[in-house]
């Protein structure tokens, strides 16, 4: 791997929650605990030890069981969460994460959210204004465009959510388990426009159950349990031992 | 590092934009008049206000609706922009978890939102004012200077409410009682001059009734404001923006976990 090749470079990172029983979220229950000396939270280590880079052009699966710290990662990679140690630094503009039932703001339209979306991104209103039939289309969301998201289903959500972030042309794409939504026909589409963008050396982190899909997309696979990474390597081996585990 | 700062200000000054503008349309929406409740209600508010404080009450105000309308100018900008920004993480919180953007977006953008709305209680003002027959004054030209004042201290209040509010939601609640002892104590429906010697001492201190007090000099009663008073107008809001500006920065890296 050459050293400008890199896109995201993710160094020795852990992440370490303080989790108390309840969310202390009022003063006063933060004074009462404060007075009884209880202020003691349980640690949660979701992530230990994380080094990994990832080039230009990789599609890089991650695997693991629910709880395995895949989504802490992917946030931390997006730059919504700060890690507890380490650091990641990541060059190119990253497209919103990509979840089931995304939606950023319920009572905007899909039309408004498009924009807000770009402006999120860097973008003028130039671009976007250039780019939005063909958001819209990809979608297939036609009239339901200008309704607000807070009435869309989850499946039309995940197809705004994905047709926006991949319209734009990022240059990393973050996919968190957003194909299990959505009918085959959609699937098929969105399987389509990831190989489009690697063919345009787009980076994409991809996070899924089916290991079917792992394998069909991803060129190469992390697998993470219990948040350390248990294997890094070419997709088809990493999916067999995590599958014969 | 200043550099790289106003780097990302400019980057993302659209999204500011577009999260202000969105603010404006979504409050009227589904309404029938829309915008255009901007200036009714200022209008509206100050006939019942009018009405009240003039034939219940009797008081000598000369030109009270636009004694009234000054203060008001001032005060709904404040509690409006404050309130707001108050919620606007913990209401922005689907998008605060997806992408990375920063935090002071949000806050900046409701107190952003609200200057429109003040824009058209100053159209408001206008038309009062000649329905009752103000004098014309140069002094009136300075209009804006007690607006820009009044904008930079609810600013940096409302960051500091923002990042409390994260934390401890209690806050909203206590703000919003604070708020109304802070309005009586602001000499909106009164003259100052009607208080005890003591009393005018201490509202000096109140900030949002200097500027109210510099509005009122400037539309009604023809008082340039002096350089001591702009210097303390201007750096108590500079103080509260500083303050707000630090204190969100040391907090937002938390945000995350608490919305």
């Amino acid at each position: 791997m050459k050293k400008n090749d890199i896109v995201i470079d993710v160094d020795s990172v852990s992440m370490v929650f303080n989790m108390s029983k309840e969310k202390i979220d009022s003063i006063k229950e933060y004074v009462i605990r404060l007075a009884k000396g209880r202020l003691m939270y349980t640690q949660f280590t979701a992530l230990t030890d994380i080094s990994f880079q990832v080039a230009r052009g990789e599609v890089v699966g991650l695997v693991g069981l629910n709880g395995s710290g895949k989504s802490t990662l992917l946030k931390i990679i997006a730059g919504v969460m700060k890690p507890t140690s380490g650091h990641v630094e990541v060059r190119g503009n990253i497209a919103p994460l990509i979840e089931v039932g995304a939606g950023f703001n319920g009572n905007l339209s899909g039309k408004e959210n498009i924009y807000l979306n770009g402006y999120l991104l860097g973008f003028d209103r130039k671009f976007i204004n250039e780019h939005i039939d063909e958001i819209i289309e990809f979608s297939e969301l036609g009239e339901f465009i200008d309704v607000p998201l807070k009435n869309y289903s989850s499946g039309m959500k995940s197809r705004l959510g994905f047709s926006i972030a991949t319209s734009v042309n990022p240059k990393i794409l973050i996919v968190d388990e957003v194909l299990s939504v959505g009918d085959f026909k959609f699937q098929e589409k969105c399987k389509k426009r990831i190989a489009e963008m690697m063919d345009r050396d787009t980076t994409v982190l991809f996070v899924s159950h089916s290991i079917a899909q792992v394998k069909e997309l991803c060129s190469r696979c992390i697998w993470l349990e219990k948040g350390r990474m248990v294997m890094d390597g070419e997709a088809k081996e990493v999916c067999e031992a995590y599958m014969s585990k | 590092m200043l550099k790289a700062y106003l780097q990302t200000f400019k980057k993302y000054s659209r999204l500011i934009m577009q999260l202000a503008h969105n603010q404006i349309t979504l409050k009227y929406r589904k309404s029938y008049l829309g915008m255009l409740w901007s200036l009714l209600n200022p209008l509206l508010m100050i006939l019942v206000l009018n009405f009240v404080f003039s034939s219940i009450f009797s008081r000598n105000i000369e030109n009270f609706p636009v004694f009234l309308m000054c203060g008001r100018l001032i005060w709904d900008y404040h509690s409006e922009s404050t309130k707001s920004a108050m919620g606007s993480i913990v209401g922005n919180s689907s998008l605060i978890k997806k992408v990375y953007v920063p935090k002071y977006a949000f806050p900046l953008s409701n107190s952003i939102a609200a200057l429109v709305n003040m824009m058209f209680s100053l159209i408001a003002l206008v038309i009062v004012m000649i329905f009752t027959h103000v004098q014309l004054r140069w002094t009136m030209l300075l209009f804006w200077v007690p607006m820009i004042y009044v904008f930079i201290f609810s600013t940096g209040l409302g960051l500091i409410l923002a990042a409390l509010n994260v934390f401890f939601r209690d806050v909203k609640y206590l703000y919003g009682v604070f708020l109304t002892l802070w309005m009586y104590l602001s000499a909106l429906f009164y003259p100052a001059e009607s208080l005890s010697e003591e009393a005018q001492q201490l509202i000096r201190f109140n900030p949002i009734f200097r500027y109210i007090d510099m509005m009122r000099g400037i539309i009604l009663y023809g008082v340039m404001p002096t350089i001591k008073d702009n210097v303390i107008c201007l750096s108590v809001g500079i103080a509260v923006l500083a303050v707000g500006l630090i204190l969100f920065k040391k907090a937002q890296g938390r945000f995350i976990l608490h919305i």
